[in-house]
């Protein structure tokens, strides 16, 4: 009779340790997963720069501070030796069009080229992607980093090698970019996720 | 501290359990009607509490209720799109780009797969969505609310129907649809038969030769008639019960993938400006939209009654929680200052 108690404590606690790894291994790859949602978005805004300047150019010689900005801060990501400074690079990238966006809006020849219009709608969409993979990414690395850092299951985390995993933090400039109008004629500005305002839902 | 996750797959468990629930309560009505019909018919006759005789009508109801929960599962986005007349969004137009572009945006936002995207052409602004799970969904929104909105405002609309794709509303939301309507079908049948057969009891009531049998088959007819009446009522009350609750919850899902209370809050100010009512919207699929299509029925009334018979809560109600989200969010920024 003990035994049997004895037994089925056992397969009790066996099954808990089976599931808690098994949530902890899923929350991981979900965030492999998030972090690489804005590996895409990152390499898509790569691709779409040197279109968006081609098309811009001609119409803002004076704004040549700008255009030479992003595209060396886009030079800067894309032959980046290491995470860190890429990450830097990118976010000098975020700012620079952002301030490009944001001049374009006094350019109003720029709206009567469609080649321009669908070009600025694909860099609006692409950075409120890249801050949603952003906001995404962070939300899952909360989940995993309260599962690694709370009993018990903090127990099987650092058992098996779990880590908590680090946030995808704006830099400060980031941050201070003044809200824009990306879209045509509708006052607009992207949500800046991870920024102070974050409200509880 | 950071904002409390929704918890999506709790949610869906308990979306998973009131789509049970549903599907057992619309088979009993069903079943109650194939019943009374039975009897009335004669085809069954209950003596000295047996049922005696074969219950045609009543397994024939089940086979009803069965294809038509099958058919709302399976096919019950399209039926839905087919009976809006909508048409998939045009990525070659720039403003049905932008809709296409802040739908990829939000399912990013909810890390869900990407919708398919549908458009009716009618002027006044509304969107819903529907399909069996988030692999199998549809979103689909008006021009008049791409003509209205700004990229904002469309986030927070479009966020709201992601989350009720998040938690399977769009499944439960979608069967409701089909089966209110099956239910309303069979008791308006039965309305019809029983004025053309002048209400009275079938061959088998009036060929038993049991005492008490003249009286019992007018209660018979009486029951008959009741439930045909009730049943209608009963699974549309069911429908807008399981729908109300929703909708806040959508609201307050909405603003966790988009971080920004203002956006559906102005898109909700919006629409309740608006008075032209949506064309296309029925009694069948009100409870879908984001907020009721349906003429006269704006919502703004706040009586028990108006409470009981709407798919939707008072619009006026659902914009002054996410004036307060809006508030709390104001002051949280304050307070880091």
């Amino acid at each position: 009779m003990t035994s049997v108690i004895i037994l089925l404590i056992i397969l009790a606690i066996a099954g808990w340790i089976a599931s808690a790894y098994n949530s902890l291994v899923s929350l991981r790859n979900q965030v492999d997963n998030a972090w690489r949602q804005i590996d895409v978005q990152l390499k898509r805004r790569h691709d779409l720069i040197p279109n968006l300047v081609e098309a811009v150019k001609g119409y803002m010689q004076f704004e040549r501070g700008t255009l030479v900005q992003v595209v060396e801060a886009r030079a800067k990501a894309v032959s980046a030796p290491d995470q860190s400074s890429r990450m830097a690079a990118e976010s000098q990238l975020t700012t620079g069009l952002g301030k490009l966006l944001a001049v374009m809006e006094n350019y109003p020849q720029l709206k009567s080229d469609e080649n321009v219009l669908k070009l600025q709608e694909e860099l609006t969409t692409t950075e409120n992607q890249i801050a949603f993979s952003r906001q995404a990414y962070n939300d899952v690395v909360l989940r995993l980093n309260t599962r690694v850092e709370t009993f018990p299951s903090n127990l099987i985390a650092n058992n098996f090698g779990f880590h908590a995993a680090e946030y995808f933090k704006g830099a400060p400039e980031d941050q201070a970019v003044p809200k824009v109008d990306l879209s045509m004629n509708n006052p607009s500005a992207p949500s800046t996720p991870g920024a102070p305002s974050a409200p509880s839902a | 501290m950071a904002p409390a996750s929704t918890d999506f797959r709790a949610l869906e468990t308990t979306n998973r359990r009131e789509t049970v629930v549903l599907v057992i309560v619309m088979m009993a009505l069903l079943v109650a009607l194939g019943f009374a019909l039975d009897v009335w018919a004669g085809s069954v006759a209950i003596v000295n509490g047996q049922i005696v005789g074969f219950p045609v009508l009543t397994v024939a109801a089940l086979v009803f209720g069965a294809v038509q929960a099958l058919t709302s599962y399976y096919g019950g986005a399209s039926l839905v799109l087919m009976s809006v007349h909508a048409r998939p969004l045009a990525p070659d137009s720039i403003e049905h780009k932008t809709v296409l572009d802040v739908i990829n945006e939000m399912a990013i936002a909810s890390r869900l797969p990407v919708p398919a995207a549908y458009v009716i052409d009618d002027p006044s602004p509304n969107a819903f969505a529907t399909g069996r799970d988030p692999h199998h969904s549809v979103l689909c929104v008006t021009q008049g609310l791409i003509d209205q909105m700004d990229r904002e405002e469309l986030q927070g609309v479009i966020g709201h129907e992601m989350s009720h794709i998040a938690d399977y509303d769009i499944r439960t939301m979608t069967m409701v649809a089909v089966m209110v309507g099956g239910i309303a079908m069979l008791s308006d049948f039965m309305f019809r038969i029983m004025f053309f057969t002048g209400g009275r009891g079938g061959r088998g009531s009036r060929g038993n030769s049991n005492g008490d049998n003249g009286g019992g088959g007018a209660l018979i007819a009486v029951a008959v008639i009741v439930l045909a009446a009730v049943a209608p009522i009963i699974s549309q009350l069911v429908a807008m019960a399981v729908s109300r609750q929703r909708e806040y919850l959508a609201d307050a899902s909405s603003v966790e993938f988009t971080r920004n209370p203002r956006a559906l809050l102005r898109a909700l100010e919006k629409i309740a400006q608006v008075e032209s009512p949506l064309k296309e919207g029925t009694a069948g699929t009100a409870h879908l939209f984001i907020v009721n299509p349906r003429e006269g029925l704006k919502d703004d009334d706040e009586g028990f009654f108006d409470n009981l018979l709407s798919t939707h809560p008072p619009l006026n109600k659902r914009i002054e929680r996410l004036r307060a989200m809006a508030g709390a969010s104001a002051a949280e920024v304050d307070a880091q200052r």
